[in-house]
């Protein structure tokens, strides 16, 4: 078997490729152990973003051109979006094409996999090949957590939508210089009207919630008051959520739940938070949870490794103040 | 206006589980309506309020069992309720799914057009949010998803969402593919008066020749991925819990420093 094509998507939320998201590296990462690696863009790659290539081992850029007859703005709308990822698929010949599970990565990856006649496999934890040439095995947590798949596809290429933090990012052991090449895309105007699109700004200084290492995350028990779950934040580096009651309370504007985003963290901290299925859905595959409230039978319990009872408003700013003296000590 | 709602039957979440013939077979007797499809029926019934007249048809893809989901929609006001039924296309892939749920759509298109098909975000079962989608796709329709508002103006659909980074507006013209997530709108309750009524309404069973769907393309025998495994995650340690007296948040800390996770 020749060595493998693997296709990874370099998601950006602008045109301009000015940085490569945690998610991408991971997924780069994962492709390493695959086969070869090149990646697809929509837009033209910044040096910066070359060389972070470069130590991530990738083989070459395909810069996605699309027809001047095309509105500059639509071209994250998904059926856009696919030909892109279709058309390089195609011309790579690749064997693996993966995107970052995003909602645009999954319906884009799903369209890209309905035109190439491809098998489709959304939000995977990990990917392997079989021993002795055999298929990818593709393994997900399914059932908020409670169960383990693995699939493999019948039919080629295999199109996967990757969860974020599904592996730990690192360079390759061998650097590349990674070739831009042009890549043509052939797409019709779609019917959707891009009417605005602004940007979300993110929270200075802290990682995007759905890629973070860390998690502290405050439900109905701060509140409120999300002084003291953004304290230890800080203090862990970590990016801050909440539960879908404290967002409709006002409280904070971005949820963790089956209907908001899904984190997968390395350590999740759940403030004030109860565990109701709709947060549990969205956080039980991180791989330490931690949670502080102050009622013993609190279901986030159950799934929790460790656990302190008691009133977040204490707890969790003593638990700041000793990691910021752990890592001054360190 | 004439609108398709789509429905999916959903297992309770806690609901006995195996794995046989390359697929999770799940206890049919728990189900229910997936919460998130609510709110399409709503969207649904709102649109063709506002509209003045018009029709809502369920569609649902499932065995006999899912007819639960089906009466729950009645209750909620849904003229017409069919579900597509055949043991071929029991193991669908996400493409086996949507080729069924296309062929419904435009069958019920043949009698009369169909304005608009609403889904919701996701099934809660397998949150793949990806039919809707393939849909439009297959269908050849303009997509807008996961509205979390929507408005219809001159036969334009405009809808507002929070997608990954960016909030967005998008708009597009009539026949197309609409989600919704769970903060467009609030589903109504069932009145009285409707929920006698949706004890007399039946369901359509409509099978796969009679919507033209080639048994080979759908189900297991189509399907492009397979499941080669599938097993219950070994069960949590046991919590390591600590009562805070004063010194909770130093266990905290020392929990992640000693686990190498600061």
């Amino acid at each position: 078997m020749t060595r493998p094509t693997v296709l990874v998507f370099l998601d950006s939320p602008e045109r301009t490729v000015e940085e490569v998201r945690p998610s991408v590296l991971e997924l780069i990462t994962l492709g390493r152990s695959l086969g070869r690696v090149d990646v697809v863009t929509l837009g033209a790659p910044s040096v910066a973003v070359l060389a972070t290539l470069g130590t991530y081992g990738v083989d070459g850029v395909h810069q996605a051109v699309l027809p001047t007859s095309l509105p500059e703005d639509v071209y994250r709308v998904t059926p856009v979006l696919a030909s892109v990822l279709a058309t390089a698929a195609s011309r790579l010949d690749a064997d693996v094409l993966l995107v970052p599970s995003t909602f645009a990565g999954k319906e884009a990856a799903a369209v890209a996999a309905a035109r190439l006649g491809a098998g489709l496999v959304v939000d995977a934890s990990s990917l392997e090949w079989s021993a002795e040439g055999g298929p990818l095995r593709i393994a997900k947590r399914v059932f908020a957590g409670t169960w383990d798949t693995v699939s493999t596809v019948a039919s080629d290429p295999a199109v996967v939508t990757v969860r974020a933090n599904a592996v730990a990012a690192e360079p390759a052991a061998v650097a590349s210089s990674p070739e831009v090449y042009a890549l043509p895309v052939e797409a019709a105007a779609p019917t959707v009207t891009v009417v605005s699109r602004q940007l979300k700004e993110r929270a200075a200084g802290r990682p995007a919630l759905e890629e973070a290492a860390v998690v502290v995350a405050g439900g109905r028990g701060t509140n409120g008051d999300f002084g003291p779950v953004n304290d230890l934040a800080d203090a862990l580096g970590a990016a801050v959520g909440a539960t879908r009651d404290a967002v409709f309370e006002g409280w904070f504007d971005r949820y963790i739940g089956q209907t908001g985003v899904t984190v997968a963290p390395r350590v999740y901290i759940g403030a004030g938070i109860s565990g109701a299925p709709h947060h549990r859905g969205g956080m039980q595959a991180s791989q330490v949870v931690v949670a502080v409230n102050n009622d013993p039978e609190s279901p986030i319990f159950e799934i929790s490794d460790f656990a302190v009872v008691g009133d977040l408003a204490d707890v969790l700013p003593q638990a700041a103040e000793a990691i910021r003296a752990h890592k001054q000590g360190s | 206006m004439r609108i398709v709602v789509l429905l999916k039957y959903v297992p309770d979440i806690t609901s006995d589980r195996r794995f046989a013939d390359g697929r999770v077979v799940r206890d049919p007797a728990e189900g229910s309506l997936n919460e998130l499809d609510e709110n399409a029926v709503e969207a649904a019934l709102q649109l063709v309020e506002a509209a003045g007249d018009g029709e809502v048809v369920a569609v649902t893809v499932a065995p006999a069992t899912a007819d639960i989901a089906v009466k729950k929609a009645y209750q909620m006001g849904v003229h017409r309720g069919v579900r597509v039924t055949d043991e071929a296309l029991a193991g669908s892939d996400y493409f086996g799914t949507t080729a069924a749920l296309a062929a419904a759509v435009r069958r019920l298109g043949e009698e009369t057009p169909v304005d608009l098909v609403v889904t919701g975000m996701a099934a809660l079962d397998g949150l793949g949010s990806v039919v809707p989608a393939l849909l439009a796709e297959e269908l050849g329709w303009p997509q807008l998803t996961l509205a979390k508002s929507v408005a219809l103006a001159d036969g334009t659909l405009t809808i507002t969402r929070e997608v990954d980074d960016a909030v967005e507006t998008l708009a597009a013209p009539l026949p197309a593919v609409l989600s919704v997530t769970d903060s467009a709108n609030s589903p109504r309750y069932p009145n009285f008066k409707l929920i006698m009524a949706a004890r007399s309404k039946t369901v359509e069973e409509w099978t796969a020749a009679d919507l033209g769907i080639e048994p080979s393309e759908v189900g297991l025998a189509g399907a492009r991925t397979v499941t080669v495994e599938a097993a219950p995650r070994p069960p949590r340690p046991e919590v390591e819990l600590v009562v805070d007296k004063g010194e909770g948040g130093l266990a905290l800390a020392d929990f992640l420093i000693r686990n190498d996770l600061v």
